[in-house]
């Protein structure tokens, strides 16, 4: 049966195909390293593969000689052993187990130990920065500049609903990115407004978790400027997908110009705090905040997820777990079973305070007064709410202060 | 008659038969039956789950939906098809491997068969409420449930959360069952050292279960707390920590996959003695490597958290003994090659899946290696790298050798011999459709794809269709098992002998096909 023979090795050969030239393809897809870490990490990564691959050859064409040469077609008589015999074949028998030991502790373990206490080793961090990752979105603080804010996923919704074509870094894009400068040791520290959250930059080969309630640390020396992106690498909900991680590196020099800027900028938005705003201004700026800030979960049409997430519409019904519901009674946004309208202010203290004990998070920290007035005035006059509000930011920057 | 008298050869007639079942047969086939189905769900999970990442951003499940999927595809195939498979095939064979003429404890063991179904109905019940408007869907903080996710979840989470512990408890009866059976019940002249290998890896496996399950068990308890009695297990706010979730799932998780690999460790080398026409190679390296397997996966579990932030002597330790692992693996696999060499080869359907778990195990095996690097895993660790790794590890090993282990014992439970030619087609489509649809994932891993994302980016999308549609053909060549499975319950096909194999040894050989109800009630000679 020479044609089922045939075809049995052409499968063999085929599947095998596959994993030759994955295996060889491997070297070109990792991104380009940008930090020594990643470099070890490109390195160790290389040397594996060639390892592994040469024993799966190894391996794999043993079996296939055997397959071949040792086939019951061949009326051969087959052998009897079970075991080896005589001191020559057991240390045949032992060699394959030396030399695998050989490889984990020597070739691969001393390059592993050497990376890992490299990764250790925070001493000499020109910078510090804090990045906290939130439900969805990732919060950095520059502590020795004061410069601190939110970078959120910027690609429109259209794109991720299919309904218009996708941009070069769909779901790899922020409004703000994180601005490191190269040549300069940063010491990130990691931080989690709720769930573990995981910060990962393929270029610069680290990935750390951000652990609610403790704080985690990694660092990188980035060689090259240009844009590095990357994910959450750890599921956090429905947003998971959604939270991506954008690092502008910029030479020293350009560095202290942008943070010269920021600061011209937050003196803007301190300014833009006690501007007064028209309505229809209030409501275009507040689409673009909701769009990015609270579809995620209430839905770009506002109607929420029953169940989970409530309508901002007024008038739809609404049946969740006791918590939420008598969360929004108290704040007067549920009556009978139905999301209502309730008063403005307490509309503000939900969106600055968010509801504890539900996934509603505090945006006080994430969003500007001007943008917590312009979203809220949104709200208060969209779907089919036609209250006719105006929320100042000055409203909303009083009540932040505490009254 | 009575509902439970019968003699030895006419069972009891009508559903109180199943549902009263102490028969080790008759339990065991339920298992099958069961885990078999499980499987069919947790395959139509995954098909839905690759549909989903045809392109960058298909719809056919929303973000919430997808979470969901993701995780109940994961709980089914561990708790429900896996685990049930293998129990099957321990039920079924050991008390006759070992010459005894049923389980020790037939009563415990309908109790442990009859707690699965109730907990899969648990399991999938959140999702028949949805669709009447009772709350939000399943859990969906993904198979290892991390906190504090799991504590946010909707009320369907709680569902799992109950099935879990049916599904521990269903399991550490049936381990309890078969060490007392090993132990106390073979034949006269049976010593532990002349037991089948298949034997000696169910008691291995059976130790670490009631080892590590009730770790898990303990787990979900103290998440539930957190989630309605106010305990703080998991938050720091209250002097928890969410590590310590990690911490206690992995305990039990890492054990687990050995849990799951070890019963089809155990049948391979039957199977490939048996068409090779050879005697088994190394039984007592591979009994050793056994016994050295199940005491080294307990001391490996946090390489699953790397990056989780422990302190660096605990990643070099955790690396350090994974890394050792690999020694009686690589026994096992020596032994394998060892059975084969200068045998006498025939590649019935058994041994064609034999072959390809050898080979895909292999390649699991082989980038667990990579993973075990603490360093090098950051750009792994929850990547499509590792989701294509561990598929290679649970499909190309256990889920292969389950369906070896299913030809292998078709006629002989059936009494009627499958189709050669549909098993032959299931394996290469199984074979090349798996290889087409888990090698681009390591790539994609590489490349920078992060896993259990429902959309993702442009650079990934053209593995990712490839990925896809091999995969819609890898979940519809299970259905050729299935009708060869079907077909042979049915009576059709040619009468199997009593050795079925002209290879196969073992007592399990020295009975008709199929046996009768009642078997070795008078022990057999062992010499």
């Amino acid at each position: 049966m020479s044609r089922g023979r045939l075809l049995s090795k052409g499968g063999a050969a085929l599947a095998l195909l596959g994993p030759a030239c994955a295996f060889a393809r491997a070297f070109y897809d990792f991104q380009t390293p940008v930090t020594p870490i990643g470099r070890d990490v490109l390195f160790i990564h290389d040397l594996f593969l060639v390892i592994i691959a040469a024993l799966f050859l190894g391996g794999t064409g043993t079996l296939l000689y055997s397959v071949y040469a040792h086939r019951y077609r061949l009326n051969r008589k087959p052998a009897s052993f079970t075991g080896p015999v005589g001191a020559k074949q057991w240390i045949w028998a032992g060699i394959p187990f030396a030399a695998l030991l050989f490889l984990d502790y020597v070739i691969l373990g001393i390059p592993a130990l050497h990376s890992i206490l490299a990764l250790a080793d925070m001493s000499g961090s020109a910078l510090t920065i804090k990045v906290t990752g939130r439900q969805w979105n990732w919060q950095y603080e520059y502590p020795t500049y004061g410069i601190r804010f939110t970078s959120t996923l910027s690609t429109p919704q259209d794109q991720i609903a299919n309904r218009a074509p996708k941009d070069e870094h769909f779901l790899l894009e922020v409004d703000r990115p994180l601005v490191l400068p190269t040549h300069e040791k940063v010491r990130i520290i990691l931080a989690s407004a709720d769930v573990i959250h995981a910060f990962w930059v393929p270029s610069f080969g680290i990935k750390q978790d951000a652990v609610p309630g403790y704080l985690r640390q990694t660092w990188v020396e980035i060689d090259k400027p240009g844009t590095y992106r990357g994910q959450c690498a750890e599921l956090c909900g429905v947003g998971h997908a959604f939270m991506p991680i954008v690092v502008v590196a910029k030479s020293p020099q350009d560095f202290n110009r942008w943070v010269g800027r920021e600061h011209a900028d937050e003196a803007a938005q301190q300014a833009a705090s006690s501007a007064t705003y028209t309505r229809d201004e209030l409501v275009a700026a507040g689409k673009k905040v909701f769009d990015t800030n609270c579809a995620a979960c209430h839905q770009p049409n506002g109607l929420g997820i029953p169940g989970a997430f409530p309508p901002i519409a007024g008038g739809h019904a609404f049946a969740a777990a006791a918590p939420m519901i008598s969360a929004l009674e108290s704040r007067g946004f549920y009556k009978n079973g139905d999301i209502v309208v309730g008063p403005v202010a307490d509309h503000i203290r939900i969106v600055l305070q968010g509801i504890p004990g539900t996934p509603m998070p505090s945006f006080a920290s994430q969003l500007s007064p001007a943008d917590i007035a312009a979203v809220v005035t949104y709200e208060r006059n969209e779907f089919g709410n036609h209250t006719g509000d105006a929320v100042e930011p000055a409203q909303v920057a009083a009540m932040k202060a505490g009254h | 008659m009575s509902a439970t008298e019968h003699t030895a050869d006419s069972p009891p007639r009508g559903i109180t038969r199943w549902l009263y079942a102490t028969n080790h047969k008759d339990i065991g086939k339920m298992y099958l039956l069961f885990g078999i189905a499980m499987f069919l769900v947790g395959g139509l999970l995954a098909e839905l789950i690759r549909a989903e990442l045809l392109t960058p951003t298909m719809r056919v499940l929303s973000p919430e939906a997808y979470d969901q999927v993701i995780t109940v595809h994961g709980l089914v195939m561990v708790f429900g098809a896996l685990m049930p498979i293998t129990a099957g095939l321990a039920n079924y064979l050991i008390p006759i491997m070992v010459g005894a003429p049923d389980m020790a404890l037939p009563r415990l063991n309908n109790w442990g068969f009859w707690l699965l179904p109730p907990a899969a109905i648990l399991l999938v019940m959140p999702w028949g409420l949805k669709l009447i408007g009772i709350g939000s869907g399943t859990i969906d903080a993904g198979w290892t449930m991390y906190a504090p996710l799991s504590i946010q979840s909707g009320p369907g989470a709680d569902f799992a959360f109950i099935a879990v512990l049916l599904l521990g408890l269903s399991s550490t009866m049936a381990s309890i069952n078969i060490i007392v059976t090993i132990i106390n019940q073979r034949a006269p002249g049976m010593t532990m050292m002349k037991v089948p290998v298949f034997v000696w890896s169910w008691l291995i496996t059976a130790l670490l279960l009631i080892a590590v399950f009730p770790a898990l068990m303990a787990g979900v308890i103290m998440l539930v707390g957190d989630r309605h009695f106010g305990t703080h297990f998991f938050s720091a706010a209250g002097g928890g920590d969410p590590v310590l979730w990690e911490h206690i799932f992995w305990f039990f998780g890492h054990p687990e996959v050995y849990i799951l690999l070890l019963p089809t460790a155990g049948i391979m080398p039957h199977i490939l003695a048996t068409f090779a026409r050879k005697p088994i190679y190394g039984y007592k390296a591979q009994v050793y490597s056994f016994c050295l397997i199940g005491v080294l996966s307990v001391v490996v579990w946090a390489h699953h958290m790397f990056t989780s932030g422990m302190p660096t002597a605990a990643n070099i330790y955790f690396m350090l003994s994974t890394m050792a692992i690999s020694v009686p693996v690589a026994v096992l696999f020596f032994c394998w090659f060892g059975t084969l060499w200068r045998g006498a080869m025939s590649f019935e359907t058994p041994m064609l899946f034999a072959l390809g778990y050898i080979v895909l195990f292999g390649i699991g095996g082989l980038t667990g290696l990579v993973l075990s690097d603490a360093a090098a895993d950051q750009q792994y660790h929850n990547t499509y790298f590792l989701v294509a790794h561990f598929h290679y590890a649970l499909f190309g090993g256990p889920i292969m050798g389950v369906i070896a282990g299913i030809y292998y014992y078709l006629p002989k439970v059936t009494g009627r011999m499958y189709s050669e030619t549909i098993g032959r087609w299931h394996f290469w489509l199984c074979f090349i459709g798996f290889n087409v649809t888990f090698m681009p994932q390591f790539l994609l891993g590489v490349a920078g794809m992060p896993r259990r994302i429902p959309d993702y980016a442009l650079q990934f999308s053209h593995l990712n269709m490839i990925s896809s549609i091999s995969a819609f053909v890898l979940g519809a060549s299970q259905l050729l098992m299935v009708y060869n499975i079907v077909r042979c319950i049915r009576g059709e096909g040619e009468r199997a002998s009593d050795q079925v194999w002209t290879g196969a040894r073992g007592l399990e050989f020295t009975l008709p096909s199929p046996p009768p109800f009642h078997t070795f009630q008078t022990p057999p000679v062992v010499n």
